[in-house]
């Protein structure tokens, strides 16, 4: 099915995309339906974006759900293994 | 089988006389014919999409896929497009209907029009092709696995859908759906539903259902593909639309 469940995150990064460049990643789109390329139903989806430019400026991601939490629990361990004044 | 065909990108006049890009493919040979409006899927107007207007053409169609997302991305890749209108909460269903009720003017004005027009869409499409044949002027319609023509949106979806069963009384076209036996989006409890309201209604209507088939089971590069069920629902299309859209 299409689940047309959307979530969006504000955020402050950079990401590297088309043509090896780098750009301001302003948003997340974060979804769980159908991927492009990824050989499963559907997948967990992340879309990273200058919401202010091209829309060819994305870094896509399309993971199992086993491969999303996986992600998640990797991002939660790096972040809780640094002292809290790093992360301002 | 009209293997000799144009394909050819073009813009023209969608809802609200907005310029929108489309893919049009037509039989290379003069003669009257119905026209066939594809709504792409939510994933964008993809290769797929414009195989699957291909095939149309094949069948002795004129057929437009229009770019629903050419508003939002102008000139992006399909899924760079289909990011962009995702995040700004997809195509409002008013606009839908206008972009599919232009696309039906531009097939009934080429010159070898016999003055019908099919409309075809898929998972989300195949809503999205209900809804047009509910408000607007199509001699057939084909719905292929859309969820919620039926059945509650859940309250969590940001995407403000709803279901169609209030607009089903206007339906003003036959409709051919399939659906796969193990879909959840629709699910079959959905498609029964469905059923019963169009047959209440004393609507025309062609359902079949596949079982081992779940969603999404024309897509030939998806892991959802079932070619059991693809071919007999591409010949099951190939008679609706030769009963419906024929001279």
């Amino acid at each position: 099915m299409c689940t047309y469940t959307t979530v969006h995150a504000d955020m402050d990064g950079s990401a590297k995309g088309p043509g090896s460049s780098w750009f301001h990643a302003g948003r997340a789109t974060v979804y769980f339906d159908h991927p492009v390329h990824a050989m499963a139903e559907h997948t967990l989806n992340i879309d990273l974006t200058d919401p202010d430019g091209d829309p060819a400026r994305r870094v896509a991601l399309e993971l199992t759900a086993e491969s999303a939490r996986a992600l998640v629990a990797a991002i939660q361990e790096a972040l809780a293994a640094v002292p809290d004044e790093l992360k301002v | 089988m009209y293997e000799s065909m144009i394909a050819t990108l073009v813009r023209m006049p969608g809802h609200a006389g907005d310029e929108i890009e489309a893919y049009v493919a037509r039989p290379e040979a003069e003669f009257r014919r119905g026209g066939v409006v594809v709504i792409h899927h939510m994933p964008g107007w993809d290769r797929g999409s414009k195989e699957i207007t291909r095939r149309f053409a094949e069948l002795g169609y004129d057929a437009v896929c229009p770019n629903l997302y050419t508003r939002e991305a102008p000139g992006a890749s399909p899924d760079d497009a289909a990011a962009v209108a995702r995040a700004q909460g997809g195509v409002p269903d008013e606009r839908l209907v206008g972009d599919v009720a232009a696309a039906a003017a531009y097939l009934r004005a080429l010159p070898t029009s016999n003055g019908k027009v099919g409309v075809i869409g898929y998972c989300s499409g195949g809503r999205q092709s209900v809804l047009a044949a509910c408000n607007t002027d199509v001699d057939a319609a084909v719905d292929c696995y859309g969820a919620f023509v039926t059945g509650e949106v859940p309250t969590e979806f940001p995407l403000k859908i709803t279901n169609l069963v209030e607009q089903l009384p206007n339906l003003r076209a036959p409709l051919l759906g399939l659906f796969g036996a193990e879909d959840r989006y629709p699910s079959p409890d959905q498609v029964d539903e469905l059923e019963r309201i169009l047959t209440d209604l004393g609507k025309p209507f062609e359902f079949h259902r596949y079982e081992g088939a779940g969603h999404a089971f024309f897509a030939n590069e998806r892991p959802s593909y079932n070619v059991a069920a693809a071919n007999d629902g591409w010949e099951r299309i190939e008679r609706f639309y030769a009963t419906h859209l024929g001279a």
